[in-house]
């Protein structure tokens, strides 16, 4: 069991220092959302189911969801006049 | 444009990994300290195993979130209040032309992916029994109204993806549903309070009950609160502050 625990750290600290470093910002919400499901484990390691059914709805799902969505909105940066009349057709406006 | 975050260097990379190199030292000597301390805080086990038959529930956790602190997570339910008071603006009726999850242009309107409507069809009733069995369970087992709420609110995220409508939630139902968790958690600490005297001091007898009906409210307006703010962020630019 301490193999699963040892790797089980490893992991959550290499997936958050991954997460954080690097230019690809869906690839770090993606590993984010990972490090979520490591750190759920982690949580029922340590005998706290309860944490850990809490940290997987929220910290991996509902935050990964509004992180993915955030990144959606990102992509189409807000201009002073962002009617629909002002969009050009196609992908122009998307990053 | 994310591929200059990584080259804006504000402090050199030495700086950086001298100070991550002291923080991961710190933290190691504090993790060993607390290790080798030799004496595991048990902090109240005791003294809540003890009152655990009194309180209602069998799940010591439930048992402190709801009952010997719940004047803690009246709190909690309030802050998350307080979140949706200042996302409610942003989510009001919305014209026509407005749209959520869509590109803004109507010209490039890819329908839903057929996968996705499948799946979400058979998950999000699925996801909605085990929400309401993880309330249920919250007294006996490990559970309760947090991760019921979280749950509900992945469903209706789900589904949120594959109607992409844009939901109106100054409709008096979505109010209702953002505000009972806290109604019910404050009108039964005033009810008990004018009864017996202590602030949600619930009566034994009627510990359960009142534990499951608070539970209810507040799963509600979690999912609810939770959904307002990914509407929030699912909007298109056109609507944004």
């Amino acid at each position: 069991m301490i193999f699963i625990d040892i790797v089980l750290i490893v992991g959550v600290l290499l997936l958050a220092w991954v997460s954080l470093s690097g230019d690809n910002l869906f690839r770090s919400i993606v590993l984010f959302i990972s490090l979520g499901l490591l750190v759920t484990i982690g949580w029922a390691r340590l005998g706290a189911v309860d944490v850990a059914i809490a940290e997987a709805a929220i910290g991996a799902g509902i935050t990964g969801a509004l992180l993915l969505a955030s990144w959606r909105r990102l992509r189409s940066p807000e201009t002073p006049t962002n009617k629909v009349a002002d969009r050009k057709p196609g992908g122009v406006n998307v990053q | 444009m994310f591929s200059e975050w990584g080259r804006t260097e504000i402090v050199a990379a030495p700086v950086k990994f001298a100070g991550a190199v002291g923080v991961m030292a710190l933290t190691l000597t504090l993790i060993i300290i607390v290790v080798t301390s030799g004496n595991p805080a048990s902090g109240l086990q005791a003294e809540v195993a003890e009152n655990l038959s009194r309180s209602g529930v069998e799940n010591p956790v439930t048992a402190v979130l709801l009952n010997f602190r719940s004047y803690d997570t009246l709190l909690e339910i309030a802050v998350l209040f307080l979140v949706v008071v200042a996302l409610a603006p942003l989510s009001g009726k919305v014209s026509p032309t407005e749209r959520t999850l869509q590109p803004s242009t109507t010209a490039d309107l890819p329908a839903v992916d057929p996968m996705l409507r499948g799946f979400a069809g058979w998950l999000a009733p699925v996801v909605l029994v085990v929400a309401g069995y993880l309330l249920w369970v919250g007294a006996y087992a490990p559970g309760g109204a947090f991760q019921a709420g979280a749950l509900l609110a992945g469903a209706g995220i789900l589904v949120m993806l594959v109607l992409r409508q844009p939901l109106d939630f100054t409709h008096s139902a979505a109010r209702l549903a953002l505000v009972v968790g806290l109604s019910v958690f404050v009108l039964a600490a005033l009810a008990l309070l004018l009864t017996n005297g202590a602030l949600l001091g619930y009566p034994e007898a009627y510990a359960a009950a009142l534990i499951l009906v608070i539970e209810a409210a507040a799963t509600v307006s979690i999912a609810a609160a939770l959904l307002l703010m990914f509407d929030n962020l699912a909007r298109t630019p056109e609507k944004a502050l």
